[in-house]
Formats: C-alpha cells, sequence, structure tokens
C-alpha cells in the first residue's frame, strides 16, 4: 500500500470516529461555560442515535438520499427535548449535576432498548439502515497534488461540517453578547445577576445547546459507524467527549481538537489493520486504547485544566 | 431644588426588628456624603433600600424629586444609582473591559464592537483620572484597580448617584489616596457620592457633610468640616472612646523571637529574603509594608504553616523553624491571623468549639479519643464572659457572628493560652470601632504583662500607635528601622513604598 494511500486511510477513519466526539464536546462546552456540568452527555447521545436511526428507517424511501442528514436533525431535536430534564433538574430545582446527569445516562439507554423492543417486535435492536453516510469527496479539492488525495478523498463531509460548528462555536462564545453573557454566568452568576443578566435563561440556553449537539453527535455515530441502533451503540463516546472537551480547556477550539485526537485512538483498531508493522499487534491493545487514553488524559489534565469557575455550582438569588 | 436623593421618613423592619426606624437624609449635587455607623448600625439595610434589594416598610425615596420605585437592583440602575460594593462583584476569569460592559454590549451586527467599547470606556477613565488597563485580566489586576474596574461599570451605565459600601477596607494606603481622588473628581463632574464607613479619618479627609446612624435611628447629621473625630465618634458608638492607650514602662531585655537571615518562598518566588527581627518581651514590633510584601509569607513561616527555605526562627531560645503548626504553637506562639474566616475560625462550628481548637487533642479536654463537651462548654461561656463575645450562647455558630465578635473568639483562644509570642495580623480589619479599641486594648495588655508581640498591619495609624518599634519591609526585605515616636504616617507611606531605605536610629 503507497504512503499516500494509508496517509488517507488514517485520516479520514480519523474523522469518522471523530465527528460525533466534536459534535458532543462542543455541546460540552457549551453546558459547562454556562456553569452546567454535564455528565449526561452519554446519555444526549444515546437518544440521538436512537431517535436518528428510527427516523431514517422509517423515512428513508420518502427521503432518498439527503436521509442521514435529515436524520442528524431530528436526533438532535430529541437530544435537546431530553437535555430539558437536566436544566430543570439543575437550573430549576438545583439539583446535583453529576446526579442528574448520571440519571440521564442510566434512563437513556434503557429507554431508548425498551422502545425499540416495542418498534421493532421484540428485537433489541434495529435494522440495519439502507441510507448511511458514506465517504465523501470534494469536488475540486480533491484534484490538489497529495493533500487533495490525503485529505479531501474519500472523506467524512460530517466531520468537516463538525470543525466549522468548532469554529462557529468559538465565534459565538468569544465574540458575541449571548456567548460572553453565557460564560459570565458559568464564572460569577452573582456578578451577572447585579448585572441584569438572567442566569436561569442563560444556563437553560447552555443545557439546551448540549442536547442539541449531543443528539446530534449520537446521530452522527449511528448514520456513519454503527448503522443501527442497539444497547453498545453509544459506548463511552459521550464520556470521550467530556474528557475531549476538559483536555480542550472548555474551549471550542481545543475541544474539537481533542474530540479529533481521541478519534485518532478510537480509529486504532481499524488502522492498525491496515499499517504493515502495527498489523502484528495483538488488536486487543487497539479496542482499549481509545478507554485507556481517555484516563490518562484525564488524570494528567484535570488537575491543571481550568474549568469555569462557577462550573457545578447552583446559583441561589441573593439576600 | 438640587437634592439629588431624598430619603423620607423609612422604617425598615425585619418581624418586629427596625433596622431602620424613621430615616431621613438628602443628597446633594456633588456632594460627597458621609455615612458612618457600626456594624449593624442599620447602613446597609438603607443602602439596600436605595438600590433596590430592599422594599421598605414605610417612608419614601425621591430620586430627582420623583417617588422612586425600586423592586429590584436593574430599577435602581435605570435610576442611575451605581453601587460599588464591599466585595466586587467581577469575574477574575475575564479581562476587565468584558467586566465592564457586560450585560449592556455595544454591538455590530451580532458581534461585540469591542473597539467601540474600549474607546467610549479610555474617554470616561480620562475624565475621571481612573487608570484601568483595559486588556489585563481581573485575577491579574490589583484590588485597588479592580476597585476602579467597579467604579467604571458604573460610570459606563451613566450613573450619577454613587454609592460606595466600606471601599477602603481592602485598600493600602496609596489606594486609599487615589480612591479618595477619585470620589473628588466624581464629585467635580456633579455626581452625588455615599461613602459607606466606619473609618473617621477617611471622612474627615473627603466628606462634606456625614450623617450619622445608630441602632436604626439617624443620631445626627453635621458638617465634617465643623466637626472633631472624637465628638464623630462619641455619635457613633454612644459613649465616650477613648482611643489613648496605656502603654506601661516594662523590662525589654529578654530575647523571645530571633528570627536570621530568613528566606520564604511562595510559588516559586522569594517572597522573603535575608529577614533579620527579634523581639523582646514586654515590646510589641510593628512590621509596616504595602500588601503583598512578604508579610504574609513572613507569618506563615513563624507559625509553621510555610517551609523555610534557609534561616532560622528562635523562640526562646528554641529553633523552630519547619516545626509543624501544632509543635510551634505548642511552644508558646500565638496568632491572630490576617483571614480570620478562612485560616483563623472554622465558621460552622459553635464559639465554644472554636475556643477548644488549639486544646482539643489532649486531656483534659479529650480522653481516649472522646471529646469532653461539658468542658468545652463550660470554657466557651468562661471565655465568652471574660472576652465580652456578644453572643446568644456558646453553642452559637461562629459563622453568625458579626466581624467584631468573631474576631473577639480568636483573641479569646489565643490569648487565654497565654503565649510567649503573639502575632497579629491586621487584627482590626473590618471590624467596627468599639472592637478595634477592645483589640488595641487587649493587645497592650500582653506588652504589658511581657510578652512579645509582633504586628503587622496595613494601618499606619494602628502600627504607630501600638508598637515599640517600627520594621518596614518592601519586597520581602527589611528596608528600615524606625521609632514610632519621631515618625510621621507620612514619612512611613513613603518608606513602605520603597522610596527611602533610611534607619531613624535605635539600636539593637
Amino acid at each position: 500500500m503507497s504512503l499516500t494511500t494509508i496517509l488517507m486511510t488514517v485520516f479520514s477513519t480519523t474523522l469518522i470516529y471523530a465527528a460525533p466526539l466534536i459534535f458532543t464536546a462542543l455541546g460540552g462546552t457549551f453546558s459547562e461555560r454556562s456553569g452546567i456540568v454535564n455528565v449526561g452527555l452519554e446519555g444526549m447521545m444515546i437518544v440521538g442515535a436512537f431517535s436518528s436511526t428510527v427516523f431514517n428507517l422509517s423515512f428513508a424511501n420518502v427521503l432518498g438520499n439527503a436521509t442521514p442528514w435529515i436524520s442528524l436533525l431530528v436526533g438532535a431535536v430529541f437530544g435537546l427535548l431530553f437535555s430539558i430534564l437536566h436544566a430543570v433538574a439543575t437550573v430549576t430545582f438545583r439539583a446535583n449535576h453529576i446526579i442528574s446527569g448520571t440519571v440521564l445516562n442510566l434512563m437513556a439507554p434503557a429507554l431508548c432498548v425498551f422502545l425499540t423492543r416495542i418498534i421493532y417486535n421484540g428485537k433489541g435492536q434495529t435494522p440495519v439502515i439502507d441510507q448511511s453516510m458514506g465517504s465523501f469527496t470534494f469536488p475540486g479539492l480533491s484534484q490538489l497534488p497529495f493533500v487533495g488525495k490525503v485529505l479531501f478523498s474519500r472523506t467524512s463531509l460530517v466531520a468537516f461540517v463538525a470543525v466549522f460548528i468548532g469554529i462557529l462555536s468559538w465565534y459565538i462564545l468569544y465574540r458575541t453578547n449571548i456567548g460572553l453573557r453565557l460564560r459570565s454566568v458559568g464564572e460569577n452568576p452573582t456578578a451577572a445577576d447585579t448585572l441584569g443578566i438572567n442566569v436561569g435563561k442563560y444556563r437553560y440556553l447552555g443545557v439546551l445547546i448540549s442536547g442539541f449537539l449531543g443528539g446530534i453527535g449520537g446521530a452522527v455515530m449511528a448514520q456513519s459507524i454503527t448503522l443501527n441502533f442497539s444497547a453498545s451503540t453509544i459506548s463511552g463516546q459521550g464520556f470521550m467527549s467530556l474528557a475531549a472537551m476538559i483536555f480542550g480547556k472548555w474551549n471550542p477550539l481545543g475541544a474539537t481538537g481533542a474530540a479529533i485526537f481521541f478519534g485518532l485512538a478510537q480509529s486504532l483498531p481499524i488502522i492498525g489493520g491496515y499499517v504493515p508493522v502495527l498489523s502484528q499487534v495483538n488488536s486487543v491493545w487497539f479496542q482499549i486504547a481509545p478507554y485507556a487514553i481517555t484516563i490518562i488524559v484525564l488524570v494528567f489534565f484535570l488537575g491543571k485544566a481550568v474549568a469555569p469557575a462557577a462550573d457545578g455550582q447552583n446559583y441561589i438569588k441573593g439576600k | 431644588m438640587d437634592n439629588v436623593v431624598e430619603i423620607k421618613n423609612i422604617t425598615k423592619k425585619f418581624g418586629s426588628y427596625k433596622a431602620n426606624d424613621n430615616i431621613s437624609l438628602q443628597l446633594k449635587k456633588g456632594e460627597i456624603l458621609a455615612l458612618l455607623g457600626e456594624n449593624g448600625a442599620g447602613k446597609s439595610t438603607l443602602m439596600g433600600m436605595l438600590s433596590g434589594l430592599l422594599e421598605p416598610t414605610s417612608g419614601e425615596i425621591l430620586i430627582n424629586g420623583h417617588k422612586a420605585v425600586m423592586n429590584n437592583p436593574r430599577d435602581a440602575k435605570k435610576l442611575g444609582i451605581g453601587m460599588v460594593h464591599q466585595h466586587f462583584m467581577l469575574i477574575p476569569a475575564f479581562s476587565v473591559l468584558e467586566n465592564i460592559i457586560l450585560g449592556d454590549e455595544p454591538t455590530k451586527g451580532s458581534f461585540i464592537d469591542y473597539k467601540k467599547a474600549a474607546t467610549e470606556i479610555q474617554k470616561l477613565a480620562q475624565k475621571y483620572h481612573l487608570d484601568i488597563n483595559l486588556n489585563a485580566k481581573v485575577r491579574d489586576i490589583t484590588v485597588g484597580m479592580q476597585q476602579r474596574v467597579e467604579i467604571m461599570k458604573a460610570l459606563y451605565r451613566k450613573a450619577n448617584i454613587f454609592i460606595f459600601d466600606e471601599p477602603t477596607a481592602a485598600l493600602t494606603p496609596q489606594e486609599i489616596d487615589q480612591l479618595i481622588k477619585i470620589l473628588r473628581a466624581l464629585a467635580a463632574e456633579g455626581k452625588a457620592v455615599i461613602f459607606i464607613t466606619h473609618k473617621l479619618k477617611e471622612i474627615k479627609e473627603v466628606a462634606d457633610r456625614c450623617v450619622v446612624i445608630r441602632m436604626g435611628k439617624v443620631i445626627d447629621t453635621v458638617k465634617v468640616s465643623e466637626t472633631k473625630e472624637e465628638t464623630l465618634a462619641e455619635m457613633m458608638v454612644g459613649r465616650k472612646v477613648n482611643l489613648a492607650l496605656d502603654k506601661k514602662t516594662v523590662p525589654q531585655d529578654k530575647l523571645v523571637l530571633e528570627v536570621k537571615n530568613l528566606e520564604v518562598d511562595a510559588h516559586k518566588r522569594r517572597k522573603v529574603s535575608d529577614f533579620n527581627l527579634t523581639i523582646h518581651e514586654g515590646e510589641i514590633v510593628g512590621i509596616a509594608g504595602v500588601d503583598g510584601n512578604g508579610q504574609s509569607e513572613l507569618i506563615e513561616a513563624i507559625t509553621g504553616l510555610r517551609k523555610v527555605r534557609a534561616g532560622s526562627i528562635k523562640v526562646d531560645g528554641k529553633e523552630l523553624q519547619n516545626y509543624s503548626a501544632r509543635k510551634i504553637s505548642e511552644a508558646g506562639v500565638g496568632c491572630i491571623p490576617e483571614d480570620r474566616q478562612n485560616v483563623g475560625l472554622i465558621l460552622p462550628l459553635t464559639i465554644a468549639e472554636n475556643l477548644a481548637l488549639k486544646d482539643y487533642y489532649h486531656e483534659p479536654i479529650s480522653k481516649y479519643g472522646l471529646l469532653n463537651y461539658k468542658l468545652i462548654n463550660q470554657n466557651g461561656r468562661k471565655l465568652i464572659k471574660d472576652f465580652d463575645i456578644r453572643s446568644q450562647s456558646e453553642k452559637e455558630l461562629v459563622g453568625d457572628l458579626s466581624g467584631g465578635n468573631q474576631q473577639k473568639v480568636i483573641v479569646a483562644r489565643e490569648i487565654a493560652k497565654e503565649p510567649k509570642l503573639l502575632i497579629a495580623a491586621n487584627p482590626t480589619r473590618g471590624v467596627d470601632i468599639g472592637a478595634i479599641e477592645y483589640i488595641h486594648e487587649k493587645i497592650m495588655e500582653q506588652r504589658n504583662a511581657g510578652r512579645a508581640v509582633l504586628l503587622v498591619s496595613f494601618e499606619l495609624d494602628e502600627i504607630l500607635k501600638l508598637s515599640d518599634r517600627i520594621i518596614v519591609i518592601h519586597e520581602g526585605k527589611v528596608v528600615g528601622q524606625i521609632d514610632p515616636q519621631n515618625t510621621s504616617s507620612e514619612e512611613l507611606g513613603l518608606m513602605m513604598a520603597g522610596k527611602t531605605p533610611v534607619s531613624t536610629g535605635i539600636e539593637r
């Protein structure tokens, strides 16, 4: 296999696996920047994966090629609806954020597998979707020498969309007044309140955006990787996204970069089969790798990274 | 009609308790009005009503001649009232500029127009001589600049009535001077200023009129230029205040504390270097210096809270450097720490428990790992009585006490052990005049009883009044030693800034 082909494979598999993580990590960033810790990303992804798969299976014959993309939006909407639970619990009722998030994570797989059994005649998993997200070759760009082949041929379009959303998120958080206010309620809600900023409103916004993006993340997972929904469709990707968000220092660009790194880690079992030296290694190691890397990164960076000052703190209006 | 604010017969009740009782006052355009009163006199309640946090039980507030209804702080802001809180409402991770514009950001399209905001703020900064660095992160700037950012926040929102709540509590003398200039500039531009404080000297320096409040009632409104400090103090406290101290002549021969060539690091920076200090029995040595020049690290090193890099610390001839805090305490060192709420006390524990913190681990208070609460509470009651700690009972939580009474709990605990060396770090910061008087008396008592006292304070008057000898510290080094009898606070202020390392000879 030529170097170009190997690089292309590495790059495109990395992106395919990174895309769900990028969306979800960005979601986490919005939530935690507003001060709401979100360990419920995993649950939001599961809901997104489930709802998008069901939609895809139901409407593929009507919508054709566009089905997976519309399914993403369906996943987003259901992710958002599901995240309302977290927002109500943490913002309105001032519940502990970790507990509320854990509830989402426990509830989502149980609920979605249960619904799967009801909808698909008692089976624990959905049929495989026909309309999935295939590889994409950029017209024009792919003609560039070397780079065109490595970066822009047979690659994942949705990952490029994810990176674009990452850049857009940075602009929203750091250049618009909505972003400034959202970050302010995550840093010092009391100060924000004295300046007339509605703390609850911006925290809801942060959580709902995380549900929206987390839903997309789960949907991407189902539409481009597993191609169906089962209990194991989302297996830790929500937590990897959380790790990517921390690794990326709660910054959308950092989170995007970190998610791509985790995507590389996740694609190792596949890449390992292609690259001559690596194919000698027992594939078990590659399968453990993403989880091991997640733990290592968290151990080394969680202490050092500076979270938003009021992340995880409920706001009780002053006396 | 130039009354910007007119408060008419306002009463505020909490249950049956009258926090404000029929209070009236007027504030004119371009005037600086001081609101003087002890902690708990009702100043904060009154200002709470003026800034929309509280609703009056009866009476009314007129702003620019119109009856004002303020249901929340936003309403007050709309009426041009700007509050500079004692505890700043800033976001440390944000830049100064972001902190100022937050909530009222100018936008271009959907993006914030930082340039426009910066130009507008620069203009205001020049007009009012507010030195601020817009691009710095708030966590990196000094307390003084943080306060200027708070002032700018109000100016940016076009406030014309400014309320300053204890603005000098956390400032260094130089920063206080700067603040006073800013207050004058505000007044000169026709803004009206209310200045809440219990520091008489500042009132004399800056205010035009002074409203004295005691137990929720206005005692009097006086012209500051025609009233003596002593009179103000008396009106505030309600009795004669004895600010003079009884400094006895006691033998000062025996060495108690000897610090030699001390070096201390903090956050990988040298904070104390080549530091020598001696204190004798019956002597108070004051350490004067601008905040952050190594005072905290020096005390932490002596009390065992921070590792000593080099040098020695001897108490009564015994080397104590790098011993545990408990060992040092047992060797006879008592400390009234700078940060009373985080270091000196455990707020969720009772008064009696806090008073037992130095003895809880040995007999008779604990036996076989069990605490003898009967004894703890009995000791607590005794100290509460001896040290005049105002509280419901010894089982009241320390967190529920006023600042002055919290400080008394610490003083009681440390002094009751009869330490050979007493360290007092800013012992009267943020406490009212009655408590200041009391704490000063107690410290002097310790000296007169032949104990050694190390006093660190940012209040120059306090240092000059209490000390037998003053050491000036700058960037962790001794830059001078002076005799408080022959030194004015102006000279001391200059030395603290590191300007003139002169020694006005005391041999020792």
